[in-house]
């Protein structure tokens, strides 16, 4: 676990960037994916979000080559993936991962190795990397949700590829699973290579992303870097006061939003700033003022949910102030 | 290329299922040799019955044979497990990542069925030799192992076998969904065909037909059938018939290539 994955490929400058163009994917006339378009730069980890079955495994199985775009198309450093000679070589993928259950872990990763062009010891150095010793000559049978998860990450980085693209890794994750997952895609994108990791839970990637592309119902409702999306946050001061009554007029007054909350009241759409210096001046004593923690969860449950317009890069008006 | 054949290579190695199905096969054959040399030589010098008695070398070769006539399930399951066991643990996804060329992944698995194949068909012939060999050499007129015809039968079944194990690969591309792979391999092997080459026999002009159902084909390969010893004695000659275990394999690997292999996939 302490060694980094690779040797020979983090010295590439600049890994190639994934471009999904115009994507369309038709199922029995209803389209899953909706002339979807981003792209993911090098060098950061990109959250790919949105609710399920709002598209995200599909585009990823059309950017693998698994499934054929009925229109549009996804490239990776400006070709497709079958277009690429050895693409596990070039993008490192984990979906759903499919184990045979008789077989062990170790051989599950030789299985995959020739065509990556590793051999035995590059598996056993994946291995270690994930945290596997000890349990690669048992079954996968006996494995457990997120032993699999680790195995299956394995097996994406068998060719060292600079792109890494992984469908819900932290499913099956426990806590201390998923900050290992998160230091390690932290560590990949240091190294300079394109990361993309897919998601159903803003809050699960949170803290491991530098941009996000949000869909629902296949279409692009959002893609910027993660601290663009917090400023469509709406903004809320919790404050209290010893004297409730003044704090009353005071908010009458000021014809502030507000909402009990605990001993006090949460004033939507004021900075905590602008609260203290209005109390303040109206002589209105504070005991708490307390800015709320930016709910990136609610700005992503409010532009996945069906009622929400889809919009690429306009401010949301609550974040109009 | 290359990697491909290796990466089937360790699959198939990597798990218990080709090992214990060869060993069933074994155990099967060796019964069913013991059974068969039994009734053709104690059980036909008691009997009074007018069917004429198989004697001599080709009792041995009707015999030895029979690991085509009631085996070939084995190896017509294996090959399909080859495709569907990706299929139903959903490591299909996994193996066109690595090598998304499915033209490619699709030869691979028909090039390890050879080998695969190779190694049923001596379990199926050591199996039905170890018992079969002893009772007619005690019972009957010999074993006949001395006897080059009776190798070539021997050598002959062995490659009938790796042509069945081929043939069951490209089934299995066809037919992805493992359990009706199965199903319809048993069902067909053990009940369609026998009573189509009899009914099909028994029916003027249509016995030209029979001899194209693949165990009929595999017979013919063999020279030695033993449907012919039951009254139906119209095989292919050899290359022709082998001509024809090809022809299987090769149709129902172009017909998985170009609907199995051509769907969205994992």
């Amino acid at each position: 676990m302490t060694s980094t994955t690779s040797t020979s490929t983090t010295s590439t400058p600049s890994a190639p960037a994934i471009e999904v163009e115009a994507l369309t994917k038709v199922y029995g006339g209803l389209p899953a994916v909706d002339g979807l378009s981003f792209t993911v730069r090098p060098g950061a980890v990109t959250g790919f979000l949105g609710p399920n079955g709002a598209g995200k495994t599909t585009t990823i199985r059309m950017l693998l080559g698994l499934a054929e775009p009925t229109a549009g198309r996804a490239l990776i450093g400006g070709r497709t993936y079958r277009e690429h000679r050895r693409p596990a070589t070039v993008v490192g993928s984990s979906l759903e991962p499919g184990f045979h259950p008789g077989r062990s872990g170790m051989d599950h990763l030789r299985s995959f190795a020739a065509p990556c062009g590793v051999g035995a010891a590059r598996c056993r150095e994946l291995v270690a990397l994930v945290g596997l010793e000890g349990a690669e000559h048992r079954r996968v049978g006996g494995y457990s949700m997120g032993m699999r998860q680790r195995l299956g990450l394995a097996t994406a980085l068998l060719g060292d590829p600079p792109v890494i693209v992984l469908d819900e890794p932290a499913n099956g994750l426990d806590p201390q699973g998923i900050v290992w997952l998160r230091h390690l895609l932290r560590q990949f994108a240091a190294e300079g290579r394109t990361v993309l990791v897919s998601s159903h839970a803003l809050r699960e990637v949170q803290h491991t992303v530098d941009d996000v592309v949000i869909v629902a119902r296949g279409r692009l409702v959002h893609a910027s870097s993660l601290a663009s999306l917090a400023d469509l946050a709406a903004v809320a001061t919790y404050v209290s006061s010893p004297d409730g009554a003044a704090l009353g007029r005071l908010v009458a007054h000021q014809a502030w939003r507000v909402a009990p909350h605990e001993s006090g009241l949460l004033v939507h759409d004021v900075a905590a700033a602008q609260v203290g210096d209005a109390a303040f001046a109206a002589g209105v004593p504070l005991h708490r003022l307390e800015p709320r923690d930016v709910d990136l969860e609610e700005v992503f449950l409010r532009l996945t949910s069906p009622t929400s317009a889809p919009s690429a890069t306009a401010p949301h008006p609550a974040a109009v102030r | 290329m290359g990697a491909a054949i290796r990466s089937e290579l360790t699959k198939l190695t990597s798990t218990r299922m080709w090992w214990v199905l060869a060993l069933a096969m074994f155990g099967y054959l060796a019964f069913i040799g013991a059974v068969m040399a039994f009734s053709l030589t104690v059980a036909a010098g008691d009997s009074t019955a007018a069917v004429a008695p198989v004697e001599g070398e080709a009792a041995a070769t009707t015999v030895y044979g029979l690991v085509n006539a009631v085996g070939y399930a084995f190896p017509l399951l294996a090959g399909s497990l080859l495709v569907t066991g990706e299929f139903r643990h959903r490591t299909i996804a996994q193996t066109l990542l690595v090598e998304p060329r499915r033209t490619v992944v699709l030869l691979a698995k028909l090039v390890v069925s050879v080998p695969l194949g190779l190694v049923y068909g001596l379990a199926g012939t050591v199996g039905i030799v170890a018992t079969a060999a002893p009772v007619l050499a005690w019972q009957g007129d010999g074993a006949h192992l001395g006897s080059g015809d009776v190798w070539r039968v021997l050598g002959l079944t062995v490659v009938a076998t790796v042509l069945w194990t081929v043939i069951g690969t490209g089934f299995g591309a066809v037919l992805t969904q493992q359990v009706a792979a199965i199903v319809v391999i048993l069902v067909f092997t053990q009940f369609v065909e026998p009573i189509a080459r009899v009914a099909l026999g028994a029916i003027d002009g249509l016995g030209r037909v029979a001899v194209f159902l693949p165990g009929a084909a595999a017979d013919g390969l063999i020279g030695s059938s033993f449907f012919g010893q039951l009254g139906d004695g119209e095989l292919l000659p050899r290359w022709a018939a082998a001509l024809v275990m090809l022809a299987y394999a090769a149709g129902f690997a172009l017909v998985g290539r170009l609907t199995t292999l051509r769907r969205d996939l994992g």
